[in-house]
């Protein structure tokens, strides 16, 4: 959907998608990261189950909930990737405990 | 302009739109007057316990009532369904109230022995639990829970889609929902009442009471009283979460929809537009103290309201001797009694006289005699 | 809590570090007042200078003048002495100054005298058929996207809607080497006729020059329709493509992004979650703060400025936020206002800098049917609810937002409102034949962004606190 520039000369940071190596640029969110990384990482709703992915990208809209190093229920177009962060897709509820 | 209608309800909320629902299915003209958006509202902030435990200390008779109200509940939510589609997600399998520590299972304890002494052979049943006996039917109990009451009648149910249906119900049957008209005054002329408000008169052969605290303001129009001794409380409601909790808890329940409802404060001050986060912050840590595992999970929303509370915490059901036909409904738990409201006191408002058997221990002329001791009609 | 704030009080606090927060807190410390800036974003810049310290795009054609020009007051800011707290989420703010912060997993009270709120604009929800699909996304979060990581659009994409910043994308996602099939412009053509008595003053603003080269350089890459009436998005379970109507003309064409945007509004929440009095703006068709002198609102103590307030511009929000802290300055320190630019000359500027602004809103009023949604269509996309929902709410007895609340939870999931609380205004004052005054808003209440339940558990605790929650 997204291609990186070719002027992006930023440092890689390699991010854990659903278990899978992805490399992402520093000071990449990690909803950038992961609509640049050419994955699936459609998120399901909590109520219907319906598919989504982020809308607003600046922390208004709560469509690019994930789950970041174990925590569910992160606005991922908030938070800056991190070498070695695990990131899973939400599908549908918070689990009890992420 | 002839009379308009049988019954002029003045209240929408849940009580008023449980007993205008009860009026309408017995066919009933009736119209509801409700003010509009901004107004306290109990029925958009209650916790939605359907609650017997620990109600009616000082007051046998309030007992009965809630034990009655619960078990006819789910014939409300089945009416409702029925006739609206809507499902209130009504669960009666039994309820806790837990306790954090020794002292405050101690003074538990004492509550329930006081219960059962005044109860005698109480026709339900609340007994003390220990923690492991807690920790058996629900999973990630923390270590600071001592135990606490539990009782197999207690339940809860979704009151907002409760609200919507009753509402759903009234179109359905006919029922005047008329919001927006605050009743400034009422007066009795030529048999009939006469409601004022900001859009015009409504008439009506009999009038029902049921405004929640302001009740107090409207019951002498009409010969009666309803004193009020309102209380304010919290609540914050967390996202939706898989779910985690087989049974309700007096302060911590989950919805239907997943959201974990954690409550509550009673505070004197009566403004529920400010939120007092220290307050919040007590029931947060009280909550996470119950179940570690909520401690990661974010709280989405919080809100205060004003609790319909009569001054003694019991219902006040009464009709006037002075203008017959003009009846007063109020009390605090509109959610537990929602189905004695729409079978029973419609039943009666319908028939034209309140029935002493079933409600005539919640007279006002209660409040007319010495002060009484202060009981616990909220637990 | 790392980085929390190192103060308990400060003279000013700043919510926002777009360019309405950047020129306030920098102006207060300047004045030698204590200044605590909180921002929600890794860096400053806000929304329209997002990225402005991190950015890879370092050719500075690549996002344009406008961009960069947000630099001076980034420079003004680290030389201010004003403490900025970044990735700070600002969850309570109250009439007596209290704002309750969380950073890095914790959080704090603050007080401060004087509350300058620059929480600025998001983008007007634009509920049309299908917007709930992955692949439909605001044009501001394509933007952002571009800006903070310099991605651009490589797959089909139809950009739709009308406004300044759709036509600012474009060109940058042009320029960058990215896709656009499409342009479809939902502007109402019998918008120019309102908006024509303003022409004169638009064209003597900067935006008047900058937005003709913008659209001549998008027009000569990009088909553009104009005159759109209808859009839907549609999909199994994600954009596959976007069908728009011109007069009785209809066309689908195949997408998997679709980039919307019909103009900004202010960003309310924390304002009115602080008990600041809003009135309905019948022009910029939002929520408008009810402002006193230098963005004074109805809260004593509480300033709005920047976007905030009403939608101007990043030139005028970085004005009123010069004024607002002009204001604290003279209530708190007013010795130092003899070394700082006059207030009256910074209003003549604001003058200067909102000049084509009626123009703009007039001519990019958006349309009836893309504001006030169609039965079928998602209105609160927390809940999933539609417009069908509400009317049938309204037909039972719904009066306003509040008891809509109840009725179909409309508002009551994380995003509280903001991506639907317009349009559920704007739809109860239709089918109530009431004006948006009238039907009125959301009551909000904080926290205004969720906080993790052991954030709230670890606040301070009072005695009072305790009693009013346990009892026997």
């Amino acid at each position: 959907m997204f291609k990186r520039s070719v002027h992006d000369t930023r440092p890689i940071v390699r991010i854990l998608v659903e278990g899978a190596p992805v490399e992402a640029r520093a000071g990449d969110t990690v909803s950038a990261a992961l609509l640049a990384s050419g994955r699936d990482v459609r998120r399901l709703t909590a109520v219907s189950g319906a598919p989504r992915l982020p809308y607003c990208m600046m922390g208004v809209c709560f469509d690019c909930l994930v789950t970041i190093d174990g925590v569910g229920n992160r606005q991922g177009c908030l938070v800056p990737v991190a070498d070695g962060m695990r990131i899973e897709i939400q599908k549908g509820k918070r689990e009890i405990g992420r | 302009m002839s009379k308009d209608y049988d019954v002029a309800v003045i209240g929408g909320g849940l009580l008023g739109s449980a007993i205008a629902w009860g009026l309408g299915r017995l066919g009933q003209r009736t119209a509801v007057l409700d003010e509009g958006d901004v107004t306290k509202r109990a029925s958009r902030a209650n916790f939605a316990l359907v609650w017997v435990q620990s109600k009616g200390l000082g007051m046998p008779a309030y007992t009965g009532w809630t034990v009655r109200g619960a078990r006819s509940w789910a014939n409300l939510a089945t009416a409702l369904r029925a006739q609206t589609g809507v499902d209130v997600a009504l669960q009666q399998n039994g309820g806790f109230h837990l306790t954090l520590g020794e002292d405050e299972y101690g003074r538990r304890a004492d509550l329930v022995t006081r219960m059962h002494n005044q109860t005698g052979a109480a026709d339900y049943r609340m007994e003390m639990v220990s923690a492991s006996e807690a920790g058996r039917v629900l999973p990630g109990l923390g270590p600071e829970v001592s135990g606490g009451s539990f009782c197999p009648l207690d339940g809860h149910v979704n009151s907002l889609r409760t609200y919507r249906a009753l509402h759903a119900g009234l179109k359905a049957f006919g029922v005047d929902y008329l919001p927006e008209r605050p009743v400034s005054g009422i007066t009795r002329e030529g048999g009939e009442f006469r409601l004022a408000t900001p859009s015009g008169e409504v008439r009506a052969a009999k009038v029902v009471l049921a405004a929640g605290n302001a009740n107090q303001t409207l019951a002498p129009m009409v010969g009666l009283s309803a004193p009020m001794g309102p209380t304010r409380g919290q609540i914050v409601v967390t996202e939706r979460t898989e779910p985690f909790l087989p049974h309700p808890l007096s302060t911590l329940r989950q919805t239907d929809e997943g959201t974990v409802m954690i409550g509550d404060s009673k505070e004197d001050v009566l403004d529920d537009r400010s939120m007092r986060q220290g307050i919040n912050a007590v029931m947060a840590d009280r909550a996470q103290r119950t179940f570690p595992h909520l401690a990661r999970l974010n709280v989405v929303r919080s809100w205060s309201g004003i609790r319909v509370m009569p001054r003694d915490g019991f219902p006040i059901y009464d009709q006037s001797d002075a203008h017959p036909g003009a009846f007063v409904a109020c009390c605090h738990s509109g959610v537990t009694l929602a189905a004695n409201h729409a079978f029973e006191i419609a039943r009666m408002i319908a028939a034209g006289s309140l029935e002493p058997d079933l409600v005539g221990a919640f007279s006002a002329k209660r409040f007319e005699a010495t002060e009484r001791r202060a009981g616990s009609g909220y637990y | 809590m790392n980085n929390a704030p190192k103060r308990d009080a400060y003279d000013v606090a700043v919510i926002g570090a777009g360019p309405a927060g950047l020129a306030a807190a920098a102006t207060a410390a300047k004045a030698g007042l204590t200044v605590l800036l909180l921002d929600e974003n890794a860096g400053p810049g806000g929304q329209v200078w997002r990225a402005i310290t991190s950015t890879p795009l370092a050719d500075r054609t690549q996002l344009g003048q406008d961009f960069w020009s947000g630099e001076d007051l980034v420079r003004d800011l680290r030389e201010s002495g004003a403490e900025v707290i970044h990735r700070a989420t600002v969850w309570s703010l109250d009439a007596a100054l209290e704002i309750g912060v969380s950073v890095g997993g914790g959080s704090a009270f603050v007080s401060a005298r004087r509350v300058i709120l620059a929480t600025g604009a998001l983008e007007r929800p634009f509920p049309i058929p299908g917007w709930t699909l992955p692949g439909v996304m605001t044009a501001g979060a394509a933007q952002t996207l571009l800006k903070s990581s310099g991605l651009v659009p490589d797959e089909p994409t139809v950009i739709a809607g009308q406004g300044p910043l759709l036509w600012l994308l474009s060109a940058q996602i042009l320029r960058l080497g990215g896709r656009i099939d499409r342009i479809l412009d939902t502007t109402e053509r019998k918008n120019i006729l309102g908006a024509l008595p303003h022409a004169p003053a638009f064209a003597t603003s900067p935006y008047f020059r900058k937005g003709l080269a913008l659209m001549r350089e998008v027009r000569a890459k990009v088909k553009v329709v104009s005159g759109v009436t209808a859009l839907e998005a549609r999909g199994e379970g994600t954009l596959s493509s976007v069908t728009y109507r011109v007069g009785a003309r209809e066309e689908t064409l195949p997408a998997s992004l679709l980039l919307l945007h019909q103009g900004v509004v202010p960003n309310v929440n924390l304002a009115m979650a602080a008990g600041v009095a809003h009135a309905w703006d019948e022009v910029q068709l939002a929520w408008l703060p009810v402002l006193g002198k230098d963005g004074a609102t109805s809260v004593e103590g509480i300033a709005v400025a920047g976007d905030g307030a009403g939608i101007g511009g990043a030139e005028a929000a970085a004005l009123r936020g010069r004024l607002a802290a002009l204001a604290a300055i003279e209530a708190l320190a007013p010795a130092a206002l003899a070394t700082l630019p006059s207030v009256a000359g910074v209003r003549a500027a604001l003058v200067r800098a909102e000049r084509g602004r009626p123009f703009l809103d007039l001519l990019f009023r958006p349309s009836r049917p893309f504001r006030i949604p169609a039965d079928d269509t998602t209105v609160c996309r927390c809940e999933e609810i539609t417009a069908r929902d509400i009317r049938e709410a309204v037909a039972i007895g719904a009066t306003g937002p509040n008891q809509l609340k109840a009725y179909r939870r409309t508002g009551m999931g994380p995003c509280q409102g903001r991506l639907c609380g317009l349009t559920v205004t704007e739809l109860m004052a239709e089918a109530r034949g009431k004006t948006p005054q009238e039907i009125g808003y959301y009551r909000l209440r904080a926290p205004v962004k969720p906080i993790a339940l052991a954030e709230l558990a670890a606040l301070p605790k009072s005695k009072a606190d305790t009693e009013a929650v346990v009892r026997g």
